[in-house]
């Protein structure tokens, strides 16, 4: 008897230092990101204070030598070029993801998983050198003619569609999970009634599957916005508001990363690269936020 | 009534289906009575479900099943090329083992059907879903909540609707499989009810595993055993005076 609970004391202990570890290591994790907002809005204090906030965000002009830093072109840039790139994902990835999932067979699917896969492991300088090579020029050649202007290419498209492409394949992935969670059972129950394959993809497959395909894209767009390195091979990076696709463009993450380290001698202009990261940090906050509000609304609606 | 005295609905003709090498059906030759209910008996893995499915052809297709043989249904050979399948199920209605309500309101999911086969107008609708609703004694239930999702019902209730659900595109044959399986007794005694009274009018065929619900309900009965059709005939027949030695194992409990 006496052995006996010995032996379950030393169990009842060890559960219970391991779930108090592992606590302590999910609020570290947790507390990162407070003290990653904590840490860069110290550093972005100084030029918070000496300025307007709404001269900070809404200003376009950007002349860090003469102590002008407005944002709005990255912040708009940022924008578009996030925006080009999941208007193009969306419709890509939904029909290529229902595809895979419905309507291919077996050997189809076993066939194009591994280039998904490989496609989401190409490093983003890759696809930064295929834009130069491919994508800038097309646009130069055939799409601004096509507008009757004259571009060299380097433009909100270029960045919006290279970035479509290496958002591809992280929302097909997260897709196809989502598709799978919708009981063949309830997809036969459609059909058994007479519908199309096609009219079951609609009103079934998607109406159960839509806090995740929006899970999807939410996440797909996260990545869009803090993606720095092909964007910034193929953007132009001129800071000034593009007016149409087939402008230049910059970002706040190539902002960022062109200048970090450099230059910093002039006043301030540090203060303002790392806003320049809290901004990008709170877009993509923003976002998290507002898609998990219209989860918890869709599944109160449909569930 | 003489025993082989009905009509047939439905003639399955050499009917095998493989899985790759498992040879799941073996050559299976029947004739399904018209307006009456059939129950498909047997142990579990022996084939009922593909059985029933193959009728309405919702065979797994990702596995892609070598099918060989002839269902024929009103005359016709439902695996001809020519054949629309979007018509052939419409005229089968299927339950299956735990109810599927579709992710929208319970209106809808009785609307669903007419709606895809192209049924226009509020009024049209509104009373074509008070009347499946009706016939599958819910409506009383679920009146004053129509616009509701549909998971929100009971199982039991689910089951009801997905009976209502079928039944609005106007069938005339009913598969279930083992329908009442997941439902309490209560629930149970409602399916099988509707049944009874369903089959003046319509081709049931139930999958079940349960005797005393064969003998309930059924009129005619089958007993498979390892993806083969061991013997068929009217319920009572079966039940009480089987001819092959494996129903009457089956039959007394012995294999199961
Ligand atoms: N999609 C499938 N792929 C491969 N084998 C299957 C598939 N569906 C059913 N089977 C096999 O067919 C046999 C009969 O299954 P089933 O018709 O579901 O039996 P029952 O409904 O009588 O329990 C089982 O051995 C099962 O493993
Ligand atoms: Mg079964």
């Amino acid at each position: 008897m006496e052995t006996k609970s010995k032996v379950s004391y030393y169990r009842v202990n060890k559960n219970r230092y391991a779930k108090n570890g592992m606590m302590v290591l999910t609020i570290l994790a947790c507390s990162l990101i407070v003290l990653i907002v904590v840490g860069l809005t110290i550093r972005s204090a100084p030029i918070l204070f000496s300025r307007p906030l709404s001269e900070l965000l809404f200003s376009t002009e950007w002349k860090p030598f003469k102590g002008q830093f407005g944002f709005a072109p990255f912040i708009v840039g940022t924008f578009a070029v996030t925006g080009v790139a999941v208007v193009i994902a969306v419709p890509l990835c939904l029909l290529t993801a229902i595809y895979l999932s419905e309507y291919a067979s077996s050997r189809v699917t076993r066939f194009v998983n591994p280039f998904i896969d490989v496609l989401s492991g190409i490093p983003s300088i890759i696809f930064g050198v295929w834009g130069i090579l491919l994508v800038v020029p097309f646009i130069s050649k055939y799409i601004a003619p096509l507008f009757n202007v004259s571009s060299n290419g380097y433009t909100v498209l270029a960045g919006g569609l290279v970035l479509s492409i290496m958002i591809f394949p992280i929302i097909i992935n997260v897709l196809l999970e989502v598709f799978k969670t919708v009981p063949n059972e309830m997809k036969d129950a459609s059909l058994s009634l007479g519908a199309t394959k096609w009219q079951t993809v609609k009103k079934v497959l998607l109406k159960r599957a839509l806090p995740g395909v929006i899970a999807a894209f939410v996440l797909g767009l996260s990545r869009a916005f803090g993606e720095t390195m092909a964007v910034l091979m193929v953007t132009g990076n001129v800071s000034k508001l593009p007016k149409s696709l087939m402008d230049p463009t910059y970002t706040l993450p190539s902002l960022i990363a062109n200048n970090y380290g450099e230059m910093l001698s002039i006043p301030m202009y540090d203060s303002a690269l790392l806003l320049a990261s809290l901004i990008l940090l709170m877009i993509i906050l923003f976002f998290n936020i507002i898609s998990r509000i219209i989860l918890v609304k869709i599944e109160r609606n449909y569930q | 009534m003489s025993d082989n005295n009905f009509k047939t609905h439905i003639s399955v003709q050499n009917l095998n289906v493989h899985y790759g090498k498992n040879h799941i059906l073996k050559n299976i030759n029947i004739d399904i009575p018209d307006k009456k209910l059939t129950a498909i008996i047997g142990p579990s893995g022996c084939g009922k479900t593909t059985l029933l499915k193959s009728f309405n052809r919702l065979l797994d297709t990702s596995q892609s099943p070598m099918v060989t043989g002839k269902v024929v249904v009103n005359g016709e050979n439902i695996f001809d090329p020519k054949v629309e399948i979007t018509h052939l199920r419409k005229k089968m209605g299927l339950l299956s083992q735990r109810p599927y309500p579709l992710p929208m309101s319970i209106y809808d999911n009785v609307a669903y059907g007419p709606k895809i086969h192209g049924l226009r107008g509020k009024k049209n609708i509104d009373e074509i879903v008070e009347h499946y609703l009706r016939k599958a004694s819910l409506w009383e239930e679920v009146k004053d909540r129509l616009h509701t999702p549909a998971v929100r019902l009971s199982i039991g209730q689910q089951q009801r609707l997905c009976m209502a659900r079928g039944l609005a595109v106007e069938p005339d044959i009913i598969l279930g499989d083992e329908p009442t399986s997941a439902l309490d007794p209560h629930s149970t005694q409602s399916i099988e009810a509707m049944f009874n009274s369903l089959k003046e009018n319509y081709t049931i065929i139930v999958v079940t595993h349960i005797l005393r619900q064969a003998r309930r309900i059924a009129d005619y009965i089958m007993f498979m055993y390892m993806g083969e059709l061991i013997e068929h005939g009217p319920a009572e027949q079966i039940l009480d005076d089987p001819k092959e030695k494996m129903t009457k194992e089956y039959i007394q409990g012995i294999i199961s």
